[in-house]
């Protein structure tokens, strides 16, 4: 008699949990745009990412599958409590799936933690904290467009090897700043070029005249700006003041093009930086860059952020169409995404490392002067690539937990 | 007119009642807000701000003296809690005589907010003492110039992670009993934690002691003219209101679970004169009511982006030019009532 209760009960058990599967087909995904709206960001990041994200959903073509796909947009005001309140306030009430772009690196960290916690995704795509892949990687956030590493290593090797073999260091005098000098110079001394002396300034200085004298009579080829924001900006203008970069070379590392506009390329011309996405590099990037430029404001092409932000959540929704249904289970999904290989017109082919690197080629490039610039936004000519194996932190040094079975 | 018959009254006990009444009714709609459907996070976060504006309000409000510098007790407090839940050492590089460091481990959330207490009360002492010797402006000044000298330091020390902040910091149990990471839990706990600090700061008003600031503030000579040592009255309040600040940081750090120089920066201290002045300065719960205002704002209007500060500014505005008193300042002038 028992075995016979228990095989009923048995049955039972499988008709519900076949029928739970059934259920599970849920199409409703929801996608939160944690980005800056108001303040330095707003121009990189911004409305735009919004607008980036709203046509990588038009563009997967899941609408006509019948799939319900919200998109939202949030402003943390870059600060990181506000930006996890506004996370776990998503989650909690508005059923988030998703979370992309959050640029501001305090911030991102800080949503890293919410959306481990909340088991959503967490696709970073303005954060440039290397962090997010290392220390403090989750098995819910995939790191897409760049990151701190990688823009010190590509500027640092791919300088040095095109003959700027010896460099002086201008650091904002903190931990990030320090921490790019550190990176660029562990490039650029393999890549067999040598360090002639730094000096340090405090954050946010209006004065960079001493430093800038000294980085000129260091006799140095190259000049890097382990600094960012509003200090690479002013160190630029003054450089370009005291006229430097005629002897010697400017390399920002941390620079976006939305800085290069608001420098002027009178102020920026012969200034080196790495980005990996450039509106204007191949047909892909171009035919991409004039749907969004229609619908932008200010006409405007996409920076580097915004197009990881609709190259990230295409391949978000491209996993979730290839899972047949949204399991609202964030690390299930970045685990398909992590299986699945990378392909859109922005980054081109590529992959996501075990640690939730998503890894592209980088490109060093170098601003354009005035008189061959042909077209608003024209500001770039390529110098270097640095492909996608070598742009980023190799496996073997990143101290992410993930990758320690 | 009206202060000879409130004097001839005994307006203490009067005063009182009313705020006795209206601590009830507040103790009984923040026991409620779980069951209201309210998103509780946000009510906590509120309650963190309401209780760092109310330290902020004991020094401006009662004794006269206006601190732009206020957000370094909250983030002082704030970063050693933090530190203290997730790493717990304390280590210390002294020129000539070498290092030594204490690890105690991650330590419960009780002696975390402990930690955090006391570095804030060295921090008040410390800054007490150089910035009360000035008045009105100055020691505004003052204030700032050591709260920005803070910041740059906070920005600099590896424990504090610079702008990344400190992340992740584990909730826990508090006294081993109550778990943390359980909302309903943190919010009750949150919710007891603030209300313990105002009604501390409800008893300084209504005692000798708070009568003496309110004396110092509306006239010092005279006051130090019947004897009293206005420094170290004015002292007293500093470190009080530095401490109760560094409670309100202490608790955000379980809400938030960060610590970053967001806290720290001087934009903090200025929200904070924002918050009392929308709420009404000198009022008992003005700074309560100014800061699920401006944190509301801040919470429910982010979609709005870039007009949260415009906002923000027109508010402020429209509350100096029209209701000076505050909201509930203007209310308790209708009424007649003390609040």
């Amino acid at each position: 008699m028992s075995h016979v209760i228990a095989r009923l009960l048995l049955g039972t058990a499988i008709a519900v949990t076949t029928v739970s599967a059934a259920a599970a087909q849920d199409k409703n995904v929801k996608i939160g745009v944690l980005t800056d709206l108001s303040g330095i960001y707003a121009d990189l990041a911004g409305p735009g990412s919004t607008l980036a994200a709203q046509m990588a959903v038009e563009d997967s073509g899941l609408k006509a599958k019948g799939w319900t796909i919200d998109v939202i947009s949030g402003d943390h005001q870059h600060k990181p409590d506000i930006g996890a309140n506004l996370a776990r306030q998503w989650f909690d009430r508005e059923k988030m799936d998703m979370i992309t772009d959050v640029p501001n690196s305090g911030v991102a960290l800080a949503v890293n933690n919410v959306v481990k916690e909340k088991n959503g995704v967490y696709i970073n795509s303005g954060g440039g904290t290397s962090d997010l892949t290392n220390a403090q990687c989750t098995p819910n956030t995939i790191h897409w467009t760049y990151d701190t590493y990688d823009l010190a290593y590509g500027t640092g090797t791919a300088l040095t090897k095109a003959g700027g073999d010896s460099w002086f260091f201008l650091t904002a005098d903190y931990a990030f700043g320090s921490a790019l000098e550190r990176d660029t110079t562990n490039a650029l001394t393999a890549a067999g070029g040598k360090v002639t002396g730094s000096v340090k300034h405090p954050l946010n200085t209006s004065d960079f005249s001493s430093f800038l004298l000294q980085a000129q009579s260091s006799g140095a080829k190259v000049i890097g700006l382990a600094n960012a924001g509003g200090d690479t900006s002013t160190t630029i203008k003054q450089a370009a003041e005291f006229g430097i970069s005629k002897g010697q070379k400017l390399a920002a590392l941390l620079l976006f093009i939305t800085d290069v506009k608001s420098i002027g390329l009178d102020l920026a011309q012969g200034l080196s930086f790495t980005e990996t996405f450039y509106w204007d590099l191949n047909d892909g990037t171009r035919a991409f860059s004039k749907r969004y430029a229609e619908r932008s404001k200010g006409s405007a092409p996409p920076t580097m952020v915004q197009a990881g932000v609709y190259s990230g959540t295409l391949h978000y929704l491209k996993a979730l169409e290839a899972m047949g249904g949204n399991p609202h289970d964030g690390a299930k999904v970045v685990a398909k995404m992590k299986e699945m290989p990378t392909d859109d017109p922005l980054f081109g082919k590529g992959s996501i490392q075990p640690n939730g690197r998503k890894i592209h080629p980088s490109y060093l490039f170098e601003v354009k002067k005035p008189s061959e610039s042909k077209a608003p936004w024209d500001y770039y000519k390529l110098v270097a690539t640095i492909p996608a194996d070598q742009a980023f932190t190799p496996l073997d040094k990143s101290t992410c937990s993930l990758l320690k079975k | 007119m009206t202060t000879i018959t409130d004097n001839s009254i005994p307006a203490q006990t009067r005063g009182t009642k009313d705020e006795m009444i209206a601590f009830v009714i507040m103790t009984a709609l923040l026991v409620a807000v779980p069951f209201s459907g309210l998103y509780p996070f946000f009510v906590m976060q509120a309650l963190c701000f309401a209780l760092f504006a109310c330290a902020f309000n004991l020094l401006i409000g009662y004794g006269g003296l206006l601190s732009f510098g206020h957000a370094m007790f909250m983030g002082t407090a704030g970063y050693v809690t933090a530190h203290m839940a997730k790493v717990g050492t304390i280590g210390f590089k002294l020129p000539l005589i070498g290092e030594f460091m204490i690890n105690m481990g991650p330590l419960s959330p009780e002696l975390s907010i402990v930690f955090g207490l006391i570095a804030a009360l060295v921090l008040s002492v410390v800054t007490g003492l150089i910035a009360i010797r000035r008045q009105g402006i100055y020691f505004a000044m003052i204030t700032l110039a050591l709260s920005q000298l803070i910041f740059f330091l906070y920005l600099q020390t590896p424990f504090t992670h610079g702008e990344d902040g400190i992340q992740g910091i584990p909730q826990g149990m508090l006294f081993g009993l109550f778990d943390l990471s359980q909302p309903i839990t943190l919010y009750y706990v949150i919710m007891v934690g603030f209300l313990l600090g105002f009604l501390i700061i409800f008893r300084t008003i209504n005692s000798p002691f708070g009568e003496v600031l309110k004396a110092i503030r509306e006239n010092e000579p005279r006051a130090v003219s019947l004897g009293y040592k206005t420094d170290q009255y004015k002292l007293l309040a500093f470190i009080l209101s530095g401490v109760l600040a560094g409670f309100a940081g202490s608790l955000k750090v379980f809400v938030a679970q960060n610590a970053s120089l967001t806290d720290v920066h001087w934009t903090m201290s200025g929200e904070v004169v924002l918050i009392t002045l929308v709420g009404g300065l000198a009022t008992l719960y003005g700074p309560v009511v100014g800061a699920f205002v401006i944190i509301a704002m801040q919470q429910y209007l982010a979609g709005f982006g870039q007009w949260v500060t415009v906002i923000q500014g027109v508010i402020f505005v429209v509350c100096v030019l029209t209701f000076r008193r505050g909201i509930v300042g203007e209310i308790a002038h209708l009424f007649k009532r003390s609040l």
